[in-house]
């Protein structure tokens, strides 16, 4: 789960980590009342969950409040990466002197959080990660002793050469850690880690991603998420319990296992169409997340033909048949469907849906060719 | 042979009391697996299905049964300790199947099993079969027949559809290993491809890989620089979209983002066939063998 920048940096600030002052706004009106409160120049920063947001014109420096009204005025409502901007934060505009960066990530290879840092920070951190990897250092973090004093001072070390920089830093990092930790994310950093003119270290900009399978057992932190920031029919697919992604094409595709739903996708690509969208109803169906993915699909009018793939191991195949006997008795489809399943209970399935007028295939490899074609058939005849 | 289980597999199901550990304990049994114990704290002595003895705990289980296997089918925030629990009573090979194990759970867990020595596969997969002999975790049995052919995968339902496709083709298995799709796991391709390696029942490998990470890129490695068996690789997700962004830390530590395309070309540099449908696995290994 992605959180905005603001609620990122109010977890920060609870670790002590130095922020500079700031607010969200949602209107132009409050952008100025907050940039009038601060009394300083304020940066106006769009809050969506994409990066690039600056070089995207979302991110303006205001020297005033009528500056900070006038910008908000532009960036509330922009398109960034396809997502629409609905706030923005107000914050006070920091004096940079120098920018480092500082990211946390669990990674696959060491099995560990691991801390990157680089003395090099900014926007064009992934460009110095591509030409000159000498500039990051990388520290992984012992879970069971987390992240000691020393080492949060070498890596301090790493990035400023003064003393009292490099202590700050070890001391930011550490407190990046247990935030880290406490919350349940899978990535955290800091970018810019900013010294000012005056010497001071402080956090200017702060991104935080969360580990879905945290937000049962931590409710303060799921309660993070903004759903207005999210694609409609995305937040729908998730509050049934299904992983959803919407994508361009007009086969309508619904498969247990994301594996094998990514491999349904990329075999409707080899026979020549395009799939309408990644879908995985999971393990352990039941007919109503059936009847709710049935919903999500042909709610997208571009989707001309369905495809169920469905390879029952714990997923129960007569669960699925039942599901689509439901969904359509409830809205008749307009679009043709494609039935592929195979495995637990796939004798009661086949009956079920030949007692209600389907007809259930095999093959997968037959069914996304006959798919295919009838997304295709449909489009020309239209 | 085969690798990992076969019918000298005693095996234990954490959590057998549940809804998933009972279904799954009963097919395990109809398979022929030697279900010895079950653990429910709460529930020792009683019995499941009358016949398999309850404990409380992995380490009274052990100590009763001589089990040396554990199949864990516990909820998502009791799957670290129950992994725990279970290497530290000893036992050599865990099996998680649980789904949506926190992966900063796991970085505890992780070091922690490897200390005492024991194997872990997933969590997060469908656990592993060795086909008329014995299975652990909930690949359908009878989609699989004994061969020659070992199977790895980090995904459930392709792994069935690519095993599916391999019985039909008369293309009997040697052992099938799901190894999960979490980012951290316990057990990775190159351990399975080294097993199969060793296995002399094994004469080729069939390895289902996905979008992301390094690890089939390492995988590949490992086959040209250690394998002698003929390997077959597929990449599930060669048409995905590129997700959405998510900060700078992902792309910095894996330099490139893991793509297919990247990942067949290290296949191919490493001599291996590569898929590109499911259905392909049959002629591919056919030519191989």
């Amino acid at each position: 789960m992605n959180i905005h920048e603001y609620q990122a940096k109010d977890i920060l600030r609870r670790y002590g980590v130095p922020i500079p002052p700031g607010e969200v706004a949602t209107t132009p009106a409050q952008a100025e009342a907050i940039a009038r409160r601060l009394g300083t120049a304020v940066m106006v920063k769009a809050q969506v969950h994409a990066g690039g947001r600056g070089k995207a014109g979302g991110v303006k420096f205001c020297p005033t409040p009528e500056v900070a009204r006038e910008k908000a005025t532009a960036i509330l409502g922009m398109q960034i990466k396809g997502l629409t901007v609905e706030k923005v934060l107000v914050t006070e505009a920091a004096d940079i002197g120098t920018e480092a960066y500082v990211g946390i990530i669990v990674d696959r290879a060491t099995k560990k959080a691991v801390f990157m840092v680089s003395a090099a920070g900014g926007i064009d951190i992934e460009e110095v990660a591509a030409t000159t990897p000498e500039k990051i250092h990388y520290h992984p973090v012992d879970p069971r002793y987390g992240l000691r004093s020393y080492e949060a001072l070498q890596m301090g070390f790493f990035l400023y050469k003064d003393v009292k920089q490099a202590r700050a830093a070890a001391k930011i990092m550490q407190q990046l850690y247990k935030a880290f930790v406490d919350a349940g994310c899978s990535l955290a950093e800091i970018n810019p880690l900013v010294v000012t003119p005056k010497g001071e270290v402080i956090a200017v900009d702060a991104k935080m991603v969360i580990d879905d399978n945290e937000l049962d057992r931590k409710p303060e932190v799921a309660a993070l998420r903004d759903e207005s920031s999210e694609d409609p029919s995305e937040v729908q697919a998730r509050n049934a319990n299904l992983t959803f992604i919407k994508l361009d094409g007009n086969v309508g595709c619904v498969v247990n296992g994301a594996g094998l739903a990514m491999a349904t996708m990329d075999l409707v690509k080899y026979y020549g169409g395009e799939p309408a969208n990644f879908l995985d109803i999971g393990g352990s169906s039941n007919p109503e997340k059936v009847v709710n993915a049935l919903r999500i699909i042909t709610a997208d009018p571009s989707v001309k033909a369905i495809l169920f793939n469905i390879f029952g191991g714990i997923t129960r195949t007569d669960d699925v048949a039942n599901g689509i006997v439901t969904a359509t008795k409830q809205n008749p489809l307009k679009v043709p469907i494609v039935i592929r399943l195979t495995g637990t209970n796939e004798e009661i399935a086949v009956k079920i849906l030949g007692d209600n007028g389907f007809k259930a295939m095999t093959d997968m490899d037959e069914a996304v060719r006959a798919a295919v074609q009838l997304a295709t058939n449909g489009g020309a005849a239209k | 042979m085969s690798v990992f289980i076969d019918n000298s597999t005693r095996l234990i199901v954490q959590g057998i009391t549940g809804r998933d550990g009972s279904f799954h304990a009963k097919q395990m049994m109809e398979y022929g697996t030697k279900v010895v114990a079950g653990v429910t704290p709460g529930k020792g002595g009683q019995k499941f299905e009358s016949t398999v003895p309850i404990f409380n705990t992995v380490a009274e289980a052990v100590q009763e049964t001589g089990a040396n296997t554990t199949v864990i089918y516990v909820p998502p925030p009791f799957a670290a300790d129950a992994m725990m629990e279970a290497a530290d009573a000893g036992v050599k090979l865990i099996v998680c199947i649980t789904e949506g194990v926190p992966v900063l759970d796991m970085t505890q867990v992780y070091p922690f099993v490897k200390e005492k020595g024991a194997r872990l596969l997933g969590p997060n997969c469908p656990g592993l079969i060795t086909p008329g002999q014995s299975k652990v975790g909930i690949i359908p049995g009878r989609i699989c027949t004994p061969g020659n052919v070992g199977v790895v995968s980090r995904s459930g339902t392709l792994t069935y559809e690519v095993v599916y496709q391999l019985t039909r083709a008369g293309i009997g298995q040697s052992t099938c290993v799901g190894i999960g799709g979490d980012p951290i796991n316990g057990t990775n391709f190159i351990d399975v491809l080294e097993a199969f390696e060793k296995d002399p029942q094994t004469k080729a490998v069939a390895m289902m890989g996905e979008i992301g990470g390094t690890d089939e890129q390492e995988a590949a490695q490992y086959v040209k620089k250690n394998m002698k068996k003929p390997v077959v690789g597929f990449i599930a997700g060669q048409t995905a979209p590129p997700g959405r962004r998510m900060g700078h830390a992902g792309a910095i530590i894996s330099g490139s983002s893991g793509t297919a395309a990247e990942k067949l070309e290290a296949f191919r540099d490493a001599g291996m066939g590569v898929a590109q449908r499911p259905m392909d696995f049959v002629k591919l290994l056919q030519e191989r063998m």
